[in-house]
């Protein structure tokens, strides 16, 4: 009995360590990532099966890597009709000689690639690798991304197919590629990481759960791409963000808007980790949007000290972003942080040089900002009307519900 | 794996080309057919006529139905191929992002189904 339990759990173990690791590696040459997941599935059911009995193995992910080229070696053999299945079995061969040596290559980055690659559509790219390298089954990420599961089990199994017949290649692209490509990985990751995050009451423990798993990939890509400073960009965004998880809702589960948390409720631990991966990013040479918006974070993060954020420099690096990304999101930013230093009036300016933009009539931050603001300079009437927008556009209730008070405070004025 | 590069343009701008123009396309697509037989990467390639040269052909109920012009009419038109052998995708995409054709309309790569 005792043995069983040891047996599985060795077996678990190996699944959450080693699964895009061997997924990876399986996948790497042949390309077929959805046979490389089949085959890893059957290999664990055989694990449960035989390690009770006969203990579990010294190396049990060499082991579990034999069984799992072995089940795709059948698999392939089995196929009536397959194009290339001779190339397939002469490369899973080739597989089995890299056995021999104790280490398994970590092609764990090659597949992060390979999931972000031009060629997948953007939208499948974060889902994809939270399936092949963390290996959430199709349901558990449809549920966090709050797509139909049968939908989402579809996408995925396009773009596996997409991988294959298309010959994505399983690559970490060459340096005069590199930076290029990396941004669609780091994309990836962060809308992994946004959608975990929308989930501000944590009551959700799935979509609680891809936040963390979004910051392990983040970690993974920054370990092994260390001298890229937006891979540590990243992660410095994701756990600034990470840090003050706790601090957004109050005791009765209320909104609290950045400049009014609790800063006793931000994470000493995790802040201090991300302004040092900061640091090391601007080391090297390659600013770009990753580092400026978690340096953003750190210019927040100086009120746990002074008692008010370095507005200053905020509006700095909005600017700085503006230039960079010519997103009118960043620009809604940049007037609320320039209201802080030189008054409402200023804000409003900036934000009434965004003009017509048509997509700001549905973007809520848009008309709560801009609420915020006419609220300040006295114009009641308008941020009245603004209020409503706002609050008609938020499907977050306490968002809402916070949007609600600003406005009937305007009366009280 | 080997790759189709299809070169979709538009016929009716390259039939009112300039002589200069046309020289100089031919040039391109010489050294760049060039480039490509140097890299032991090509396979075949040709250059089609125009749309307006197509019949289309079909069997439906046993009766052969021959109809003058091509396929389907769209903007671009299907203009030439190149068949290429490159290890993966990445490889293909750089080569067609290398083609005249590209720069002028628009480059479809398609890998080869291998029997």
């Amino acid at each position: 009995m005792a043995q069983a339990q040891s047996a599985r759990e060795a077996a678990e173990g190996a699944a959450r360590r080693s699964y895009g690791k061997l997924v990876a590696f399986l996948a790497a040459r042949t390309r077929d990532v959805a046979g490389a997941e089949d085959a890893l599935a059957e290999a664990f059911a055989a694990a449960l099966a035989s390690w009770p009995d006969r203990g579990v193995p010294d190396n049990p992910e060499a082991w579990l890597l034999t069984v799992a080229r072995r089940k795709m070696v059948d698999a392939v053999r089995d196929r009536q009709y397959d194009e290339g299945a001779a190339e397939h079995l002469a490369l899973l061969a080739e597989l089995a000689e890299s056995e021999e040596s104790d280490a398994i290559p970590d092609e764990r980055l090659a597949l992060m690639f390979a999931c972000a690659h031009p060629a997948i559509e953007a939208g499948v790219r974060a889902p994809l690798m939270m399936q092949t390298i963390l290996g959430f089954d199709a349901a558990a990420i449809a549920s966090a991304f709050l797509i139909a599961p049968a939908t989402m089990g579809q996408r995925l199994v396009r773009a596996k197919s997409r991988i294959r017949q298309a010959g994505i290649p399983f690559r970490v692209p060459g340096q005069s590629e590199l930076r290029g490509r990396l941004v669609d990985v780091l994309d990836a990751i962060y809308a992994a990481y946004a959608e975990g995050w929308s989930d501000a009451a944590g009551t959700d423990a799935r979509r609680r759960n891809l936040a963390e798993e979004a910051i392990w990939l983040g970690g993974l890509v920054a370990s092994l791409l260390p001298q890229e400073p937006e891979a540590l960009g990243l992660l410095s965004l994701m756990l600034h963000a990470q840090a003050r998880r706790r601090a957004r809702r109050d005791a009765e589960g209320a909104y609290v808007p950045l400049d009014r948390q609790d800063v006793a409720l931000w994470d000493e631990r995790l802040i201090g980790e991300a302004e040092a991966l900061l640091r090391r990013a601007s080391a090297f040479d390659g600013i770009g949007r990753y580092q400026l918006e978690a340096a953003v974070q750190s210019a927040h993060v100086v009120r746990r000290r002074t008692g008010s954020a370095d507005w200053a420099a905020i509006d700095r690096l909005y600017e700085a972003l503006e230039a960079l990304t010519l997103s009118p999101v960043v620009t809604i930013n940049r007037a609320v942080a320039i209201a802080q230093t030189q008054g409402p009036q200023a804000g409003l300016q900036l934000l009434a040089s965004l003009g017509a933009d048509a997509r700001l009539n549905d973007y809520q931050p848009y008309w709560a900002a801009r609420a915020g603001l006419l609220a300040r300079t006295g114009d009641r009437a308008e941020a009245e009307r603004s209020y409503e927008r706002a609050i008609g556009l938020e499907r977050d209730p306490a968002v809402r519900q916070f949007l609600q008070r600003q406005r009937e405070a305007l009366a009280q004025r | 794996m080997q790759y189709l590069l299809l070169i979709y343009g538009n016929e009716t701008a390259m039939q009112s080309a300039t002589e200069t123009q046309v020289a100089q396309m031919h040039a391109a697509y010489g050294a760049y057919s060039e480039a490509l037989k140097k890299a032991g990467v090509i396979v075949g390639g040709e250059r089609l006529k125009p749309t307006s040269s197509a019949t289309t052909v079909r069997v439906a109920n046993g009766k052969t139905e021959v109809l003058n012009g091509p396929y389907a009419e769209t903007k671009e038109q299907l203009g030439g191929y190149y068949l290429i052998d490159v290890p993966d995708l990445d490889a293909a995409l750089s080569w067609a992002a290398r083609c005249p054709g590209a720069s002028a309309g628009t480059l479809e790569v398609r890998p080869i189904w291998a029997m």
